[in-house]
């Protein structure tokens, strides 16, 4: 055999969306009530895959492209700012 | 050439230890079990008298020092553990990462039986049950050929073509636990035969983050096992060039992936594995003597396994005896299975009597074999090959119901 053997190891780069488009796997998103949120953040802590960053507007944003929509943001919400909202509609 | 070592009358698991010193090994994890337990005590010893240069983890099961293991070699560094029986299956699912991650970790299985019910007895039901782990098997049948093997063993799994981790399968107490006089070779001839490891396909470096294991989805993951596929049967040649590389530098030769004795001329030809192997080669003398052609094929490497050499040294014989010491319930033994497909679609393809026997220790000699083989020549002259596999050396009460008409295969 004097091919040479392509060893293909399965090791990756750390990256943004390393595991693909995520925001597809979602059946309800997120939304943020800007009038009830008070910038606590916790939403932001909580978030198991780092979506949810400061807006312009100083207010957090989600980055749909790779949220999976678990909701872990809307149950940590306080002062329920955060509603899952089914994705069709 | 020739050895130029020192001579010792030492046990094979005293062997294996000696030989992950002279492999220079930097870490191992350690979980003990019988009859391993003396091979990671002779490597403490080593490394608390200063022999021995190398990071000893003390681990809470197998299952973590196999990933202590993966760990050490991720990291760059060669790692060795051993393990036997109930162990090596608690490491079953990290024996998977292993070769899956690519890497070189060495590791001795002493082969012992499977509970229930509890034995410690020689029996490679444990290491042949672990056959599709992506691990290179090899199976060896003196305590010279233990030390030897790792040694080899470790220059296979790190070639840059391999990359898959290996394990070196002694028998039970007939190897771990029996005295014998084994060559040690020189430390500095060891390190220009097996130099330093140095991986170059992926390693973990905290300036250089990278993660490993993560998902691949099915449009990548058939390659990456296709990939360990490729590795695998490459493996196979580069054992017949390493065994040759050590017979010129060491003047010591077990056998490539297989061993041949007096198969040349030989009508009938016997395959094993082990220490049975070691027996057989006594009984192909006591045949021949008794006037019948008969040589011995001894499987060293049973992942990868030798199709070609099956296929080569079988193909137009008038029989083949193959004895396995370990069971696949209901479909035969392990070897005899492997053989039928390396040989099924040649043309010429020998019949073959498949034995299962030994298990859990049974003791298996030397007479055992010659009545093996005898019976299964008989039964290919006579046209009695009725099953793909019989038992042998049951209980007489129990060897009639299993020879009985009314049990089927």
């Amino acid at each position: 055999m004097g091919l040479g053997v392509p060893i293909i190891v399965p090791v990756s780069k750390p990256s943004k969306g390393a595991a693909g488009k995520t925001g597809l796997w979602r059946v309800e998103r997120p939304v943020v009530n800007e009038d009830k949120c008070i910038k606590c953040w916790l939403c932001w802590l909580y978030c198991p895959e780092d979506v949810i960053s400061e807006g312009d507007n100083g207010f957090p944003k989600i980055d749909y492209t790779f949220c999976k929509g678990c909701g872990v943001c809307a149950d940590v919400c306080p002062t329920k700012a955060i509603q899952m909202v089914r994705e069709e509609e | 050439m020739g050895p130029e070592g020192t001579w010792e009358i030492i046990t094979g698991n005293h062997a294996a230890a000696i030989a992950a010193k002279l492999a220079r090994v930097k870490v191992v994890p350690a979980y003990p079990i019988t009859p391993q337990t003396t091979i990671v005590e002779y490597i403490a010893s080593f490394i608390d008298s200063g022999q021995m240069e190398a990071e000893y983890i003390r681990v809470e099961s197998e299952h973590s020092a196999m990933a202590a293991a993966i760990g050490a070699s991720a990291a760059g560094v060669r790692a060795f553990t051993a393990t036997a029986s109930q162990g090596l299956l608690l490491m079953s699912e990290v024996l998977h990462w292993a070769a899956g991650s690519r890497l070189p970790i060495g590791m001795a299985v002493v082969n012992r039986a499977v509970g229930p019910p509890w034995n410690i007895h020689v029996d490679h039901q444990d290491a042949m049950s672990q056959r599709d782990t992506g691990w290179l098997q090899v199976y060896v049948s003196s305590n010279q050929e233990v030390l030897d093997t790792i040694l080899m063993m470790y220059k296979v799994a790190e070639n840059p073509d391999v990359l898959l981790p290996f394990m070196v399968c002694l028998d039970g107490f007939v190897l771990s636990h029996t005295y014998m006089p084994v060559n040690i070779p020189r430390q500095e001839d060891v390190a220009e035969f097996l130099p330093e490891y140095s991986p170059s396909h992926w390693k973990l470096d905290p300036n250089d983050p990278i993660t490993f294991g993560n998902l691949a989805l099915p449009d990548e993951y058939q390659e990456m096992r296709w990939s360990m596929d490729l590795s695998m049967r490459r493996a196979l040649d580069l054992i017949e060039d390493v065994s040759e590389e050590f017979f010129q530098k060491f003047g010591r030769y077990h056998g490539g992936a297989t061993w041949k004795y007096k198969v040349e001329d030989s009508d009938y030809v016997i395959v094993t594995a082990g220490t049975m192997a070691s027996e057989a080669e006594v009984a192909v003398d006591e045949l021949r003597d008794e006037g019948m052609r008969v040589g011995l094929l001894k499987v060293r490497s049973f992942r990868p396994f030798p199709h070609r050499d099956m296929a080569e040294v079988l193909q137009d014989r008038r029989g083949v005896v193959v004895i396995d010491r370990s069971i696949a319930f209901s479909s035969g033994g392990p070897l005899g299975i492997e053989i039928r497909s390396s040989l099924y679609n040649r043309s010429g393809s020998p019949p073959i009597a498949n034995y299962v026997t030994g298990l859990g220790g049974r003791d298996v000699t030397y007479r055992d074999i010659v009545a093996m083989a005898k019976d299964g020549i008989g039964r290919i002259m006579s046209d009695r090959l009725r099953r793909p596999y019989y038992w042998f050396k049951l209980k007489p009460e129990y060897e009639r119901i299993e020879l009985s008409e009314e049990v089927r295969m």
